[in-house]
């Protein structure tokens, strides 16, 4: 979910924040983490970063969760494509995720391909990849893995976990597995569960990516091939489900790709072709296609009412956790009916929840963009929760 | 206009104060009503300046419902737990007893079922505050019989066809209403045109043709 990548024919844009530093970390070496399907896994590595400082007593930090194909590199230059991080717009200073006034995580997901313990990495048990092997993930085990981290890093509770699209998914699910660790939480474009369209999605994708003979049935690595084509064809896919009809009609309309008529063949006549043709390409220099099987599957597992009964409201009843829920106009993979249900359900059990529904035509894409109400409404939340926090001001 | 916003008319009287804990007098009268450290519901909250007094002077836990985005973002701005939606559609949705006390400033004539909206705010809070504009003020009545013009829109400088307050009613409208839905009236307050109130009773014909304004203590 979400492309976080620049569109193409914008200007290639300077990250605004410095280069973050890598950071690794091996948890649940002891102990292995036992996973929802209730295999167990571990020891797990952690890739993250943090920016700014954790203030005394703890109570400023924000945990950033990255959506499907986002890492942990969230602001500055990204260490392997050199384009600005995913939320670059949303961090720095005077920005909503202010590094002088918050210490800001984010984790590359568990089956994640940045640095995490993922499916190409190597099993223990037989020295090569996991491949098919590694066992089958939920959102909920990504939040296990962050929890771990976070308690690595010493923090009790959360000041704030944010997130937008799948990130968002994680925010809900830490509200609801760890209420009393999270001061507030901020799903941005994102639902409580996955609706049978986003799955139907998925399972596109990941058709794509098992018809390429060069999946080899998961054991790429071992063949020292990669299944380029059917990740691409997956991400255009997938590409169409972020953007939004109107943002692709004032792009590209029926704009043909440099040329001055239609060649009656198969090239990329249209720039829009053209388009998702690049974003294809250029995401499978950086991503791992089992890694995009796993976690569309977790994110298709994703539906918090199911542990209660089928009643969303159930998983919230007597929350002392902040909600600032927002959705934007555009959004046909989340639509606002989404978020909407999920606040019915926090107003049903009284919970303290702020909505607000952006207007943009940018389609899912927008929680990455750089709009000034969205940005203003982010900042707005943050500074009232850390009022009521009790955060002093830098 | 559908729904129930803020993008309504100002008031006919009080005036906009600006400086630290001053709100519009009518607004005053509402919070003075609301019991200190309870929990509020402000129904069409507008730019939240009533949530934000309840809030900083009373202890108040306050919520709000706005359809208007651009308010609800200023309220977003002032740190205030406010949801941008239609309370016309979205107060059913609400459990019973959620609130302590629910408030309803100079909406309820803009509602499509004012009956059902008074059921709703008594359904989720034990108390409810709620203000109108009152349709049997003399002028009103002056401008009905001498000119021959419907008064309503006429002193709020609308017309009769794009006004938002489709359901004009007097204060004994008002009040009959309350005694058919068995809703007992615990205060009731007319404000007059210099913004000046006084707790009147609710059955005063002097009252309803004086009043511009009432503010209604319902349980």
């Amino acid at each position: 979910m979400a492309s976080e990548a620049a569109p193409e024919g914008a200007p290639a844009k300077r990250a605004n924040g410095p280069a973050l530093t890598p950071q690794q970390v091996v948890l649940a070496a002891d102990e292995p983490l036992r996973l929802d399907s209730g295999a167990t896994l571990g020891p797990i590595t952690v890739a993250y970063t943090t920016q700014g400082r954790l203030n005394a007593d703890k109570s400023n930090a924000i945990l950033i969760c990255h959506a499907l194909t986002g890492d942990q590199f969230v602001s500055g230059p990204h260490p392997t494509t050199g384009k600005p991080g995913w939320w670059d717009t949303m961090i720095g200073p005077g920005r909503p995720l202010d590094p002088e006034r918050y210490f800001l995580i984010c984790s590359n997901i568990l089956g994640g391909c940045l640095g995490t313990t993922g499916p190409k990495d190597i099993n223990p048990a037989t020295g090569k990849p996991w491949g098919l092997d590694f066992p089958v993930i939920t959102v909920g085990d990504m939040v296990n893995v962050q929890r771990l981290l976070v308690d690595h890093l010493g923090i009790g509770q959360l000041f704030c976990v944010i997130g937008g699209s799948m990130g968002g998914m994680q925010v809900l699910d830490w509200a609801v597995r760890y209420p009393e660790r999270v001061f507030c939480a901020m799903p941005i474009a994102s639902a409580a569960r996955t609706s049978a369209q986003n799955i139907a999605h998925h399972e596109v994708g990941r058709q794509a990516v098992m018809a390429d003979p060069d999946w080899c049935g998961g054991r790429y690595l071992e063949q020292g091939k990669r299944p380029h084509r059917g990740l691409a064809v997956a991400r255009m896919g997938a590409h169409i489900t972020y953007l939004s009809e109107s943002a692709l009609t004032r792009k590209f309309g029926r704009s043909l790709q440099a040329r001055e008529q239609v060649t009656y063949g198969f090239d990329a006549d249209f720039q829009v072709e053209s388009y998702l043709r690049h974003q294809g390409i250029t995401f499978v220099d950086r991503f791992d296609a089992n890694s995009y099987l796993y976690i569309t599957r977790a994110t298709d597992y994703f539906d918090l009412a199911q542990e209660h009964g089928g009643v969303l409201s159930r998983a919230f009843r007597n929350t002392p956790v902040r909600f600032g829920v927002v959705s934007f106009t555009s959004d046909w993979m989340f639509p606002t009916l989404e978020s909407r249900d999920l606040v019915k359900a926090l107003n049903a059990v009284g919970a303290n929840v702020a909505f607000v529904e952006v207007e943009t035509d940018q389609g899912h894409d927008s929680f990455l963009m750089d709009i000034p109400d969205y940005h203003r409404i982010v900042h707005g939340f943050l500074e009232g929760a850390a009022d009521h926090r009790g955060l002093k001001k830098p | 206009m559908t729904g129930i916003s803020s993008d309504k008319p100002a008031p006919l009287i009080g005036r906009t104060e600006s400086g630290s804990g001053r709100i519009r007098v009518d607004l005053q009268l509402i919070a003075d009503l609301v019991p200190a450290g309870s929990r509020v519901l402000d129904v069409g909250c507008g730019d939240g300046s009533l949530l934000h007094y309840l809030t900083k002077y009373k202890g108040v836990d306050a919520r709000g419902i706005e359809i208007s985005r651009d308010r609800v973002a200023a309220c977003l701005n002032q740190g205030l737990s406010v949801i941008q939606g239609d309370a016309e559609m979205d107060l059913a949705d609400y459990p019973d007893d959620a609130f302590d006390c629910v408030v309803l400033s100079q909406t309820l004539q803009a509602v499509h079922d004012p009956k059902w909206m008074l059921e709703q705010l008594l359904r989720i809070g034990g108390l409810a505050v709620v203000s109108i504009t009152n349709a049997g003020y003399w002028k009103n009545r002056v401008t009905f019989m001498v000119e021959g013009r419907e008064p309503f829109a006429v002193h709020r400088d609308e017309t009769w066809y794009d006004t938002a307050y489709i359901h004009p009613c007097t204060i004994r409208d008002f009040v009959d209403l309350a005694n058919e839905m068995d809703t007992r009236i615990e205060r009731c307050f007319a404000l007059n045109p210099r913004g000046a109130y006084r707790e009147i009773n609710p059955r005063s014909h002097w009252a309803n043709l004086t009043a511009v304004q009432a503010v209604f203590l319902l349980s």
